[in-house]
């Protein structure tokens, strides 16, 4: 179903890896099954548009906007969550 | 992607079905609903007072039942279900909300029909829940809240189209200022049976699709999701700005704390005065006997020691309710998280610490915020150390009598208030060595995932807040008053027993002075006499009771704390190192039963509590030794 462990290339960039203010498509998420439902439930879904929002004072956790909702993660896992440019074809979900 | 539907729609009201007067109507409906839709404010605006907070049995997780009367005078009963983003149970709320619904959750009773609440500004992520609620078959009315927040932010949804889609009656409220609940009221008045929706329901497990139909079924009802908030967007970044922020955070803390303090402290020297007043009165107006004694020294004596407690209790419930809803906390949170992540917790677990140094029982019943079992129970352990309320009386006492007054920092800082800051810092050193400890140890989480949603700033409604203050208080003093109320009366019959001529004995010679000498030896290494043997038993009820038990022994009536003839007593009989050792223990020692019920309470057991009250009492026993030989 979805990618659980993939590093195919090193260039793959993540949620942390995203300036304030940036917007990308999630590719997969780098996650165990349980991490990963409960991702998906709150709307991390591949395909979906991500975007850093704001940071803490101290630049972590940061807050990332998806599908309408905000929601605050740590760098860790940020940077699990896998992400490719904005594709301008496709809608946002 | 076909749907295996649960086609109970029609049926599954055997008991409703007995009731003469409407054959659908159903007498308990559930209430669910993802966190932050306004469930619980709707929850409140149903029942009103006419609710109940209870744990489910064998969990923690907190039950809200209420009633609501129909205009016809019928009843229904409410039950509040913790929040949840989906029903595959996995945390114990979601757990409870599924077997609840299930009708398999013992002790409750299978709802007849279901209020599925969604935040109406985030309607493509909370159409997630409808699916498997819907799947379920039970009659369901789907309230899209938080209506005046969608319209004044240019977002939009057609409450027919959506209904016909999902086979279920559709209205729009808004909870917080009371609109639309005529919807409501007419569904439960008659809930009808479900019909079969327009798009057929996705395969529960599987949320990519669960996903695409929420996003069908929204595009099918023409919903245009709200612009993102103007207002929350400004002060984000106002509060979270790199520099605004915390410093903008550290003025909430001080001012929640001062008025923990300064603001409290008069409400709690009337009730103070309110209940003496009121014992006295009592003590001369009933004829003289044992039984007056009871009633005055012992349940008027005891329970009045928590009473005093209910005006900081309240104080900070209303802060930390206006910070809640207000969505304020959720910010705090975020920026505290950084240094709770240095000593092994998270972000969730600063609000508990911070309640707790007005008393642990509220701070740990707060920890239920913290989805994280092991984050939660750390913050547990470690609560009690927060210098609380009732540890003031008794650092106050022993201070005034063993520490001079002298200036340290000019008239700005004096010996005194140094001492008392040292305590409270003693005390937060004590809570980071425990929750280091813990991390690393028995309550190691790999990689705890901290995922917190950032709800958008709203008004608080006084009524809401009304409402959580007199749940909280009703809470407190039954939990909190019970166990005290029976220590007290057991104390004072260990006091005044065994009888001599029909005669109460002197203290020295009653139970309770047995037991004094008994543990005399025990705490002789401390730098304690058998006086202070009975004060540290009668504390673990609460420790303030030391004082009143100090002064009853010193034969000093009142046992007033500021009483000089208490500290002349105690300056005689206790050295100076000894003064210093009593500090020290009751800086770390457990001495408050109602924490210790509190805590087998919420974590559903004897075993934490027992682990924290003997290492609690172990190290305050260890550092009181260390601290009487470098004192003496």
């Amino acid at each position: 179903m979805l990618q659980l462990s993939s590093r195919k290339h090193a260039a793959a960039r993540s949620l942390s890896d995203l300036r304030l203010g940036e917007e990308a498509v999630l590719d997969h998420l780098d996650l165990g099954p349980e991490e990963l439902q409960r991702m998906m439930e709150l709307g991390f879904l591949p395909g979906a548009v991500v975007a850093a929002a704001r940071a803490a004072p101290g630049g972590d956790p940061r807050v990332y906007r998806v599908d309408g909702s905000e929601f605050a993660l740590r760098r860790e896992m940020a940077s699990r969550l896998i992400v490719r440019p904005p594709d301008p074809d496709q809608g946002r979900i | 992607m076909s749907a295996p539907r649960d086609s109970a729609g029609g049926v599954g009201l055997p008991e409703a079905a007995a009731a003469p007067v409407s054959p659908a109507r159903p007498r308990t409906v559930a209430i669910v609903g993802p966190p932050n839709c306004g469930k619980s404010t709707l929850f409140n605006r149903l029942t009103g007072l006419r609710q109940k907070v209870a744990n489910y049995p064998g969990v923690t997780v907190e039950q809200h039942t209420g009633v609501f009367t129909l205009p016809d005078g019928h009843e229904v009963l409410l039950i509040d279900l913790p929040g949840v983003y989906s029903l595959s149970p996995r945390s114990e709320d979601e757990q409870v909300t599924h077997d609840v619904l299930l009708g398999i959750h013992a002790g409750s009773p299978k709802p007849q029909a279901v209020l599925l609440i969604l935040d109406a500004t985030n309607l493509n992520r909370h159409l997630l829940l409808a699916a498997p609620v819907l799947s379920l078959g039970l009659p369901t009315l789907v309230v899209l809240n938080m209506a005046d927040d969608l319209r004044s932010r240019g977002g939009n949804v057609d409450v027919k189209l959506l209904a016909a889609q999902l086979g279920a009656p559709v209205v729009l409220t808004s909870a917080a200022k009371g609109e639309g609940l005529e919807g409501i009221t007419h569904f439960l008045k008659e809930a009808l049976p479900r019909r079969q929706p327009m798009v057929q329901l996705p395969v529960i497990s599987d949320i990519p699709s669960c996903r695409a139909w929420a996003r069908q079924v929204g595009q099918g009802s023409g919903y245009q999701a709200p612009a993102p908030s103007d207002w929350t967007r400004r002060l984000d970044a106002l509060f979270l700005h790199p520099i605004a922020g915390p410093a903008i955070f550290a003025l909430v803390v001080t001012l929640v704390f001062q008025s923990i303090f300064s603001l409290a402290a008069p409400i709690m020297d009337g009730v103070e005065e309110l209940v003496s007043a009121s014992g006295i009165w009592l003590a001369a107006n009933l004829p003289d006997s044992i039984w007056r004694s009871l009633l005055t020294d012992g349940v008027w004596g005891g329970v009045g020691s928590v009473v005093v407690f209910l005006p900081q209790i309240l104080i900070l419930f209303t802060f930390l309710g206006v910070l809640e809803d207000s969505g304020y906390l959720a910010r705090a949170a975020l920026i505290a998280d950084r240094t709770m992540a240095r000593i092994g917790l998270q972000g969730k677990s600063f609000i508990p610490l911070l309640s707790a140094h007005a008393c642990a029982v509220p701070a740990i019943m707060s920890t239920r915020t913290i989805e994280n079992k092991r984050d939660r129970i750390a913050t547990i352990l470690i609560a009690p150390f927060m210098t609380c309320s009732a540890r003031l009386p008794v650092y106050t006492l022993i201070i005034a009598a063993f520490i001079p007054e002298r200036p340290v920092l000019g008239a700005f800082l004096g010996s005194r208030a140094l001492s008392l800051l040292g305590l409270y810092a003693l005390g937060f050193a004590a809570a980071i060595f425990t929750a280091r400890l813990l991390k690393s140890s028995i309550l190691e989480s790999t990689r705890a995932p901290f995922i917190l949603e950032m709800p958008p700033y709203r008004w608080p409604t006084l009524r809401s807040i009304g409402l959580r203050l007199y749940d909280r208080s009703k809470v407190f003093l039954r939990r909190a008053g019970t166990v005290i109320l029976a220590v007290a009366v057991v104390l004072w019959v260990l006091a005044h027993l065994p009888l001599q001529d029909g005669r109460p004995p002197e203290i020295e010679n009653s139970l309770a002075g047995t037991i004094g000498r008994t543990v005399e030896p025990l705490i002789e290494p401390l730098g304690f006499n058998w006086k202070i043997g009975i004060g540290l038993i009668t504390s673990l009820a609460a420790r303030e009771v030391i004082v009143g038990t100090l002064g009853t022994i010193y034969g000093i009536e009142g046992g007033d704390e500021s009483s000089a003839g208490l500290q002349a007593a105690l300056q005689k009989d206790l050295s100076f190192g000894g003064a210093v050792a009593l500090l020290i223990f009751f800086a770390f020692a457990m001495q408050c039963m109602s924490t210790v019920a509190v805590v087998r309470r919420e974590t559903g057991g004897w075993k934490w509590p027992a682990i924290q009250f003997a290492y609690m009492t172990g190290m305050a026993y260890g550092c009181a030794w260390i601290a009487f030989r470098l004192a003496s």
